[in-house]
């Protein structure tokens, strides 16, 4: 575009009776590395215009019903952690208490056999020392 | 309206929701927290959306109302000053990158212009909407916003024509 053209442009930029068509043949122009030295004010100006579009809202957008959803999910799933702990633990200590009488009772078991072996073996020991002793008086009776 | 219907709609404008958030309150990370309050409003109202005749424009006047409030708002207002401090002492840092440094001194000289002016620049200039919508959106009428940005282009341009006729004495 001609020199002449784009000054009077210009003049009609800034009293803000420009098109938006008008107003794109200016950027096209102080886009272009031709730009009157004169003009490089103008060319600061619209350099700025057009390094401002390229910034963008990076941010994910968060709509709020997601984040009540995902705080309900968060207290559901805290609750069943919370009950699924405490019903593990009972059934973990219903089953110990379980294993543990059983145990118990097969300890008792064992020393009453224990018991009741020694006993017989007492038994047994008592019937020889009455045969020693009816052996012994029939010694002492047959020498008086 | 499901969630994707709804992205769909919004999409694409939530970087102009941005950028005009971003240019009235200065921080990005207030202009962060801005769209995703406002795109979060839409969507409270979403079953309303159809009923607009044109969304954009109306999301576009939702967030000039919504970051003039904040600015209004005594907390918004000690973050800008903090802001522009810190920009400030970066400009006068930064004089080796020639491109940067205009880009920054453009920034600057936009901040600096009344928040409507400010407003209607960033619509016309960098959103490039035509005056028609720029009317709906911040509600003026054409005349006052064909005044507003005159004056907003006229006042960077000479203040440019300052800066650079600094150094060099004659034109």
């Amino acid at each position: 575009m001609e020199l002449a053209n784009i000054e009077r442009l210009l003049v009609k930029y800034e009293n803000a009776e420009t098109t938006l068509k008008e107003e794109d043949a200016l950027r096209t122009y102080f886009a272009s590395n031709k730009v009157a030295p004169h003009l490089k004010e103008y060319q600061l100006l619209f350099n700025y215009f057009k390094s401002n579009t390229d910034e963008t809202y990076t941010k994910k957008i968060i709509l709020n019903t997601k984040i009540i959803n995902n705080n309900w999910r968060m207290v559901a799933a805290s609750l069943i952690l919370l009950l699924s702990t405490y019903s593990g633990l009972h059934i973990i200590n219903e089953y110990n208490e379980k294993k543990q009488a059983a145990e118990n009772l097969a300890q008792i078991t064992n020393v009453l056999k224990l018991v009741s072996t020694n006993l017989k073996k007492g038994n047994q020991a008592l019937k020889k020392l009455h045969v020693y002793e009816d052996s012994v008086n029939k010694i002492f009776k047959n020498n008086k | 309206m499901n969630q994707s219907d709804f992205l769909k709609v919004v999409l694409p404008f939530k970087d102009k929701v941005f950028r005009l958030s971003k240019r009235l309150l200065t921080s990005t990370e207030e202009a962060e927290d801005a769209t995703q309050e406002l795109l979060f409003k839409l969507w409270k109202n979403r079953d309303k959306i159809a009923s607009y005749r044109n969304t954009e424009a109306f999301a576009m006047t939702m967030t000039k109302n919504y970051c003039y409030d904040r600015l209004k708002s005594k907390q918004a207002s000690n973050l800008t000053l903090i802001h522009s401090n810190y920009k400030e002492k970066e400009t006068s840092l930064e004089n080796k990158l020639e491109y940067i440094d205009s880009v920054d001194r453009v920034h600057l000289l936009i901040d600096n212009l009344p928040n409507q002016q400010k407003l209607i620049i960033q619509l016309r200039d960098i959103e490039q909407y035509d005056f028609e919508e720029i009317c709906e959106m911040v509600n003026m009428k054409p005349t006052a916003v064909r005044v507003s940005l005159s004056r907003a282009r006229k006042t960077i341009r000479e203040q440019l024509t300052k800066q650079n006729n600094y150094g060099v004495s004659q034109h």
